[in-house]
């Protein structure tokens, strides 16, 4: 602030502290955070308080003791012998599978759903309008347990699958079982694999890599890389000389030959589900209470995610349609370097934030009995041990940390497809 | 050229369009089937929606009405040819059960010990009605009533709760003292001394002497109604009761929120964010946890309250978080000028956010406000995992009943649809306010 004369040349006096601009705020933020720290200080004392009282001082020593229960959907091996720390992985394991599962059926779905709503069949629009309000109105947690009321009483049960004069058949030639108690898929097996690299020995975070899955993958990536690589040539070749050469054939060879003969090298072949006694072996059993949460939480967010489509569809102008169209771009150009690119900033965000709504809707499995983490470390662990404290603590850290690991990603690809103006 | 042999000189009179392309035909041609496409995708959903009713409408359409179980049920629908698994739905259970979840178990006279109480949720509910519109139809309803609107948030727990009535009065008080001090301290010092010790006179009054002044007044001249105690609340009304009072708290606590978090400040704005983005990046249902198990451990030892309380203490900051993040929004949706204005009016920072500002910035989200609102109303479904009887936990009692043993369908499709109703009416609502609101251009 420029003065028109010099300021009376004053001390510093007490009030200066109260009335003067300058020093006001730094009072106001003293203040502030002698009382914050006063609150927080007086929540710990009591804390400390009644913890020494009931004689539970806070430790996690109880994560290395042994969990004692069962956990039957799991993606890593675990007993009932292993610690409470494994126990939390294999939820948060959990946690993220359907959160992964459930992210990506919601976009298809949703993507269709908007789509749709925009469509020009009156009767298509009504419908999908239906499904939307329908599904946004109902809380998520009345989805889930009525989606496994759904899969428990509808479904056949095994034994219906039995005998000569069976009720119910396995989908798919005879590969898939749909069944009251999961479902059965194929698994992929190896009979010439290359085995397992067991990884941290012994200790509670031990996990298995296959070595068949990381050749696969850096065979399909090489792939890709080369198929990038004739693309840009062919770029190129058009730039200079006007005609684009004919690779589709030349991409998808160096894609899929490699990769098919890593698999009949590796002895790839599919594990069906059998019906055995009173249940079905072999195969991957997807218990009900995941496919239950997976369902009810793509379909509840996914009517979400259709409004999300179909309010950035409708943002982008006609004038920008018009004005590509007007410079001669065929209608998939248009779409592909105009439209969604434009679309895309307006729906991504929005997108990336119902993900995280998602991730921690799927908290509620533990109303279908799904063992995520909530299941396990802030269910049957704090039961058992009866560290209220401590396992809260942990299960809202690891939330924390997934909602901020996805808010970053969201804050950087905001920052990158920022308008740039002037 | 003579040998033209006729010019029309008169207009032809206008002919009426095809039969094809207005009314109901054109409308459906163009809409339904222009096209073999078009025709294709609406046959195909036509079967869809045949076949979605074809299932549900014989189930729901069963004369069961008046079954006192499940087996009765059965009885009456074998009677009229239908038997198996989905013969028919059975409506005798929510017949029966209906105003448990309406009302869970508050009294309703059945006991022989208290009268029937339930007329008391029902006139808070009417009266919330009351109470919004104000603030919902400000274009239509007079302006006076928004005094009734301010002493809601007192009436409404009492007529839940009951009990005598000085204690809502003592801490309405609490707010009339604090708001003196206030105006004698700014009189006497700054706005600044003025807050903290309206502040200071509001918390001192709450936390020591309301306690005497209610119980002393309550000795001289007992009013009041009978008090329930909150073991007994259950159903839409402990969801609709902790959905409002959350938002009601939950309003005041976020416009300070997000006051915080968009002022220059720093310690203050880092508390704010802290806060926020915690709450905001954990589920509810850990919350929850944290409200059944922990929050008396944060408390003074032998702090005992009841469950509802915590559970409302926890949904409330949970509200506070997203609705500092709705306000936030306001205030950043308006211009810069507003801001501007204000300050070379010379008005200080309060007094610009209460005249100018705020008004703009909480109109601006109102639509905001009742999503939130909607959000916070469906997640109140959640209290059931900790084991409060809203209408998601009585379901669980019903079906273990031995009379309806075996329900699914029916207790859940109604639930579903009471939410439906309340929730899609307000969204609904929400989104004409939002034209109404609409005042830029596209």
């Amino acid at each position: 602030m420029t003065t028109v004369s010099d300021p009376p040349k004053e001390g510093f006096r007490l009030s200066q502290l109260i009335y003067d601009t300058r020093y006001r705020s730094m009072t106001i933020q003293i203040v502030a955070l002698i009382g914050f720290l006063t609150l927080i200080f007086w929540l710990i004392n009591n804390t400390a308080t009644n913890l020494a009282e009931l004689g539970k001082e806070p430790s996690f020593r109880f994560l290395s003791e042994p969990a004692g229960y069962d956990i039957n959907q799991r993606l890593l091996d675990y007993q009932s012998q292993d610690t409470h720390l494994r126990a939390a992985l294999i939820g948060l394991l959990n946690t993220l599978l359907v959160a992964v599962m459930g992210c990506i059926t919601a976009t298809i779905i949703g993507v269709i759903v908007g789509v749709l709503r925009l469509s020009k069949n009156w009767l298509v629009s009504r419908l999908m309008a239906v499904y939307v309000e329908m599904f946004r109105n109902v809380p998520v947690l009345l989805w889930i347990v009525f989606v496994m009321a759904v899969l428990i009483e509808t479904l056949p049960a095994p034994r219906a699958f039995r005998g000569d004069n069976a009720t119910a058949s396995m989908m798919l030639n005879d590969s898939v079982a749909v069944t009251n108690r999961g479902v059965y898929v194929p698994e992929p097996l190896f009979s010439r694999g290359l085995g397992d690299i067991h990884l941290l020995g012994d200790s509670s975070l031990r996990f298995d890599v296959s070595l068949d899955l990381i050749a696969i993958l850096i065979v399909l990536g090489l792939g890709f890389f080369v198929s990038h690589k004739i693309k840009q040539r062919a770029d190129h070749v058009q730039e200079t000389t006007g005609d684009r050469p004919t690779t589709w054939y030349l991409r998808l060879g160096v894609v899929s030959l490699p990769f098919i003969v890593l698999l009949y090298a590796l002895g790839f072949h599919l594990g069906y589900p059998e019906l055995k006694g009173f249940n079905f072996r072999g195969g991957t059993h997807m218990r009900n209470s995941l496919i239950a949460l997976w369902l009810a939480l793509s379909l509840y967010t996914a009517a979400f995610i259709a409004e999300i489509v179909r309010a950035g569809i409708l943002a982008i102008s006609h004038g920008q349609t018009e004005a590509a169209a007007a410079l001669g771009l065929r209608q998939n150009r248009i779409m592909n370097l105009v439209v969604l690119p434009q679309a895309l900033r307006v729906i991504i965000p929005p997108l990336i934030s119902n993900y995280l709504n998602l991730t921690k809707n799927s908290s509620l499995a533990i109303a279908v009995g799904y063992m995520d983490i909530t299941g396990t470390l802030g269910g049957i662990t704090l039961n058992q041990t009866g560290r209220e404290l401590e396992t809260l603590l942990l299960l809202m850290l690891c939330y924390l940390i997934i909602s901020l690991s996805i808010s970053a990603v969201m804050n950087w690809y905001n920052e990158s497809v920022k308008l740039r103006e002037r | 050229m003579s040998n033209i042999a006729f010019v029309r000189t008169e207009m032809l009179p206008e002919q009426a369009p095809p039969a094809s392309a207005v009314g109901l035909i054109g409308w459906v041609r163009a809409n339904l089937f222009s096209g073999w496409f078009n025709t294709l995708i609406t046959l195909a959903t036509l079967y869809v929606i045949y076949a979605i009713l074809a299932a549900i409408l014989p189930w729901a359409f069963s004369p069961t009405v008046g079954a006192g179980s499940l087996a009765e049920c059965r009885e009456i629908l074998a009677e009229s040819g239908k038997t198996g698994h989905f013969a028919g739905a059975c409506w005798g259970v929510i017949t029966e059960r209906w105003q448990q979840l309406m009302f869970g178990f508050y009294p309703n006279g059945s006991d022989g010990v208290s009268a029937d109480l339930r007329w008391r949720p029902v006139l808070a509910f009417v009266l919330l009605a009351v109470a919004l519109a104000p603030v919902l139809f400000a274009d239509k309803v007079p302006s006076k009533m928004i005094w009734f609107t301010a002493a809601f948030p007192f009436l409404y727990p009492w007529l839940h709760w009951g009990g005598s009535i000085w204690g809502p009065i003592s801490a309405l008080l609490g707010f009339v003292i604090g708001w003196f001090v206030f105006k004698t301290a700014e009189k006497v010092s700054s706005s600044l001394i003025g807050m903290i010790s309206g502040v200071v006179a509001a918390l001192v009054w709450w936390l020591t002497l309301s306690g005497f002044f209610s119980n002393a007044l309550n000795s001289i001249l007992p009013v009041g109604i009978e008090p329930v105690q909150s073991r007994l609340f259950g159903g839409f009304m402990l969801s609709v009761l902790i959905g409002v009072i959350a938002i009601a708290c939950s309003l005041p606590l976020g416009i300070v929120l997000a006051l915080g978090r968009q002022s220059d400040l720093l310690i203050v704005k880092a508390i704010c964010v802290g806060f926020i983005e915690f709450i905001r990046g954990v589920p509810l249902i850990t919350l929850l946890f944290v409200a059944s198990t922990l929050l008396n451990i944060f408390l003074p030892p032998g702090t005992q309250f009841d469950i509802i309380l915590r559970v409302l203490i926890m949904v409330t900051l949970f509200a506070a978080a997203y609705m500092a993040e709705v306000i936030r929004g306001g205030l950043a949706a308006l211009p810069k000028g507003q801001y501007e204005g204000a300050d070379s009016l010379g008005l200080d920072y309060w007094q610009a956010q209460r005249l100018i500002i705020m008004p703009q910035a909480l109109k601006i989200s109102i639509p905001g406000i009742v999503s939130t609102f909607i959000g916070v109303f469906k997640d109140t479904v959640l209290v059931s995992v900790i084991g409060l009887l809203d209408p998601l936990g009585l379901s669980n009692g019903i079906r273990a009943d031995a009379n309806w043993n075996g329900i699914v369908w029916e207790i859940y499709g109604f639930i579903a649809l009471m939410f439906f109703v309340f929730c899609f009416s307000m969204s609904r609502y929400s989104m004409y306010l939002e034209r109404k609101l609409q005042t830029g251009h596209r």
